[in-house]
C-alpha cells in the first residue's frame, strides 16, 4: 500500500497504543530551550526521574538572551536566571548545550537544521510552536507544551492522536519580487488560522522542488500560523546536499545508508492524501498582514478589506476588532502605511539566504528618517558567515542596526521591544495584539525584502519599485 | 498514579468575547521569564484586563459580578498561536477548571487536556445563550457534564462536545499520560533499537 512520508515516519516512531486510543510515539530528537523547560526538569525532579535518552535532546538559549550585551550578568535578572537554570538542568543531565560560548548558540529552528541534528525521516519535538520548521527536511516536527517536554525528558515519547494529512501544491514560477515567505502568508491568506487543525500540512510541486532548503524552512515554520502542527517537505538532492558535511550528519559509509533510507521516507508518487489544494504560484503577490492574526494578509496592490466585505457577522467583528486595533481604516490602501521599527530576523527569516537577498538590495539605500530597523541574525553561525561576507557593513552602513543572535523583537522577553503603539514591519510570523512587546504595539508580517523596502522609504511600499524588481532575472 | 477522574465540571461563569484569543493575550511572553508554573495566574489576560498604566478596564473579567468564576466562556479559536503551556497553566492557577469554547487551537487543547482544564466546545448560538445567562445572573452555577456532553445552568442545558480521546481520559483520570508512556519503556528501547539515528 502507498503510504505518504507522515504514515511512513509515523508508522517506524509508534510504540504502542494507550488505553485512550492515542499512540505513544518515540520522540527521536528532542530540542529545548529556556522558557519552556525549566519546568519540565522541575517536574522530573518532583518525581525522581531521571533524563532517559540524554544523547538525542539538544539545547539552545535564544528568547531571552539580549542582542546587544554579550557579557553575563545581563542586565535584566529574570534572563540571567533562566540561562543558568538551563545550563544546570543541561550539565546535571548531561544534555548537550549551545550555550553562548560555544559559536553555535542561536534561535532552536536554526540551530537544529545547521548542525546537522535535524534529519529526514526522524521525528523532532520541541516545546515551542515553530517546530515545524524542521519538516522542510521530511522530518514529523512537533510543538509541544511543557508536561510534553517532561515526557520526553522521561521517556523519549509522547502521546498522540495521528494527523490526516493535506497535501499543498504550488506550482510555476514566483514573480520576482515574491518570496517563500509570501508563499506561507498567502496559503494562511488562503486557507485560514484554522484551516489546518487536524492536518499535517505535505508542500510540494515545481515550486518547491526548487525552493532551497532555507526557503522550505520559511513556509514550514509558519505551518502553525495556519492551524497545522505539523509541515514538511519531502527529502530529495537539495536536502541531502545541505545536510552533507554538517557536524551531526552521518559520515562516511553510514552517510550513504542514511541518504538511502532518507529517500524510503518520500512520499510515494501514487498515495493519497485526506484533501489536496492546488495553487498557482504566479499568481502569489508580495504579501503583507494588516490585521492581528497572520491569515489577516493582503497583497501589496491591494486594499485593507472593509468591514462589510467580510461575509459573517463574527467575522466582520474580527475585522472591526483588528482595524480599530492597527488603527487603520477599512478599503486603504495597505501601500503608504507609515512605519516606525523595522525588524529583519527570527526563525522564519533569520538566516543566511534572508540577509544576503537583503544586502543585494539595501546597498546605496538609507533606513528613512525616524525608522528604528535592526537586523538579528538567528544564530551565531549565521553572524559569523554573514560577517566574513561583509553584510554587516552593508546594513550598518544603510542605517540598520546589527546585532547578536536571538529571537530579539520576534517577542516580548528580552529587551527588544515596541514602545506604546507604534507599527514595526516584521519579517517575524506573528502578528497578534501585543506580540512584539507593548500592549498596543503593531506588527505587519511581511518578508525580510518589503521590510527592507518599508525601512528606506518610511512606509509599507512594494520592494519591486523601490530596489527595482522589475529588471531583475525572472 | 493516575488522577482523579473529572466527571463533571460545575462553577460560575465569565465571558470573554472574541475569536481567535491568542496565547499571548492569554499569557503575554513578558511574564513567561520564569522557571517555574507558581504565581502564573496572576497574569492571566493581563493586557486584557489592564491598561499600559496598570489601571483596570472595564471588562467582565474585571467585574466583581463574575469573582470567583472557575469556568470561561469564549469564541471561536481559542488558545491559537504558541505552544506554551503557560497559557493552561495561568488559567489553572486562576481557578479556571474548564472552558467553553467555539473551537480549540490543537496545542492548546492538548496541553489543557493533560492539566486536567476541561476543554469543550459549544456552538454560537448556544454560547451566546449561555454568556447572556451569566451576564443576567452572575451568581448563576454551571455545570459541564463531560460524560454527557452537556452544559447546564438554572433549569436549562445546552448540548457540548468534547474530543473522544479527552473525554475517556477525563472521565478515567488518565489525563496526565506520563505514567502509562512510563511503562513501555521497553518497547520504547525496541522501536528505538530499529531506528539509526536514535543510536548512541
Ligand atoms: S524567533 Fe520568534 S517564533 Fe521563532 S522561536 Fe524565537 S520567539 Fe519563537
Amino acid at each position: 500500500m502507498s503510504k505518504s512520508l507522515f504514515e511512513k515516519v509515523w508508522d517506524a516512531h509508534a510504540v504502542r497504543q494507550l488505553v485512550n486510543g492515542q499512540t505513544q510515539l518515540l520522540i527521536g530528537t528532542h530540542l529545548i530551550h529556556e522558557v519552556t523547560s525549566p519546568q519540565a526538569f522541575g517536574m522530573l525532579r518532583d518525581r525522581d526521574l531521571k533524563v532517559q535518552y540524554p544523547h538525542r535532546t539538544f539545547a539552545t538559549v535564544d528568547h531571552i538572551v539580549p542582542t546587544n550585551e554579550s557579557v553575563e550578568p545581563y542586565s535584566d535578572p529574570l534572563a540571567q536566571g533562566m540561562i543558568e537554570e538551563l545550563r544546570n538542568n543541561c550539565a546535571d543531565n548531561n544534555v548537550t548545550f549551545f550555550d553562548t560560548n560555544t559559536g553555535k548558540q542561536g534561535v532552536v529552528h536554526i540551530v537544529g537544521p545547521e548542525q546537522g541534528i535535524t534529519q529526514p525521516g526522524t521525528t523532532i519535538a520541541c516545546g515551542d510552536s515553530h517546530t515545524a520548521t524542521h519538516g522542510a527536511f521530511g522530518a514529523i516536527a512537533f510543538g509541544i507544551g511543557t508536561s510534553q517536554v517532561r515526557d520526553v525528558l522521561a521517556t523519549q515519547t509522547i502521546a498522540l492522536n495521528e494527523l490526516k494529512v493535506r497535501r499543498i501544491n504550488v506550482n510555476g514560477t514566483l514573480p520576482p519580487g515574491v518570496y517563500a515567505k509570501d508563499v506561507i502568508l498567502h496559503i494562511i491568506r488562503l486557507l485560514g488560522t484554522q484551516g489546518g487543525t487536524g492536518y499535517a500540512y505535505e508542500y510540494a510541486g515545481t515550486t518547491f522542488d526548487k525552493f532551497t532548503m532555507e526557503e522550505r524552512m520559511t513556509v514550514c515554520n509558519m505551518s502553525i500560523e495556519g492551524g497545522a502542527r505539523v509541515g514538511y517537505v519531502n527529502p530529495d538532492e537539495t536536502t541531502f546536499e545541505y545536510l552533507k558535511g554538517r557536524p551531526y550528519s552521518p559520515k562516511g559509509a553510514a552517510w550513504d545508508a542514511a541518504v538511502d533510507q532518507w529517500k524510503s521516507f518520500a512520499s510515494d508518487t501514487n498515495c493519497t492524501f485526506d484533501d489536496v489544494v492546488d495553487i498557482d504560484a504566479s499568481h502569489i503577490q508580495p504579501t503583507v498582514t494588516w490585521g492581528i492574526t497572520p491569515g489577516q494578509g493582503v497583497g501589496i496592490e491591494e486594499s485593507i478589506p472593509a468591514i462589510s466585505d467580510a461575509p459573517t457577522q463574527s467575522e466582520r467583528d474580527s475585522v472591526a476588532e483588528a482595524l480599530e486595533y492597527m488603527q487603520f481604516e477599512g478599503g486603504s490602501p495597505i501601500k503608504g502605511k507609515k512605519i516606525d521599527v523595522a525588524f529583519i530576523g527570527s526563525c522564519t527569516n533569520g538566516r543566511l539566504s534572508d540577509f544576503q537577498e537583503v544586502a543585494k538590495y539595501v546597498k546605496g539605500h538609507k533606513v528613512a528618517e525616524g525608522v528604528q530597523a535592526i537586523i538579528v541574525p538567528g544564530s551565531q553561525v549565521v553572524a559569523k558567515i554573514a560577517e566574513d561576507l561583509g553584510l554587516d557593513k552593508i546594513f550598518i552602513e544603510a542605517g540598520f542596526e546589527w546585532r547578536a543572535a536571538g529571537c530579539s523583537m520576534c517577542l516580548a522577553m528580552n529587551p527588544d521591544k515596541l514602545v506604546g503603539d507604534q507599527l514595526c514591519a516584521s519579517s517575524s510570523n506573528r502578528n497578534f495584539k501585543g506580540r512584539q512587546g507593548s500592549p498596543t504595539g503593531r506588527t505587519m508580517l511581511m518578508s525580510p525584502i518589503m521590510v527592507a523596502a518599508a525601512a528606506v522609504t518610511g512606509q509599507v511600499s512594494d520592494a519591486r519599485d523601490v530596489f527595482g524588481f522589475a529588471s531583475a532575472e525572472v | 498514579m493516575s488522577s482523579t477522574p473529572i466527571k463533571k465540571v460545575t462553577g460560575k461563569g465569565v465571558f470573554v468575547p472574541g475569536d481567535d484569543i491568542d496565547t499571548d493575550r492569554i499569557i503575554p511572553a513578558r511574564f513567561m521569564k520564569c522557571i517555574t508554573f507558581d504565581g502564573l495566574g496572576e497574569y492571566l489576560f493581563h493586557d486584557v484586563r489592564k491598561t499600559e498604566s496598570g489601571e483596570d478596564k472595564k471588562h467582565n473579567l474585571n467585574d466583581s459580578r463574575f469573582a470567583g468564576a472557575s469556568i470561561l466562556v469564549s469564541g471561536n479559536n481559542f488558545g491559537c498561536g504558541s505552544s506554551r503551556e503557560h497559557a493552561p497553566q495561568s488559567i489553572l492557577r486562576a481557578g479556571y477548571d474548564a472552558v467553553i469554547a467555539g473551537s480549540f487551537a490543537e496545542i492548546f487543547f492538548g496541553n489543557s487536556t493533560n492539566l486536567g482544564v476541561v476543554c469543550v466546545i459549544a456552538s454560537d448560538a448556544d454560547r451566546e445563550i449561555i454568556a447572556s445567562a451569566i451576564e443576567t445572573h452572575p451568581e448563576l452555577e454551571i455545570t459541564i457534564d463531560v460524560e454527557n456532553h452537556k452544559i447546564s445552568y438554572g433549569d436549562q442545558s445546552v448540548p457540548c462536545e468534547i474530543k473522544p480521546g479527552a473525554r475517556d481520559s477525563l472521565l478515567s483520570g488518565n489525563y496526565d499520560p506520563l505514567d502509562e508512556l512510563l511503562v513501555g519503556a521497553d518497547e520504547v528501547s525496541k522501536t528505538a533499537g530499529a531506528l539509526p539515528y536514535m543510536q548512541a
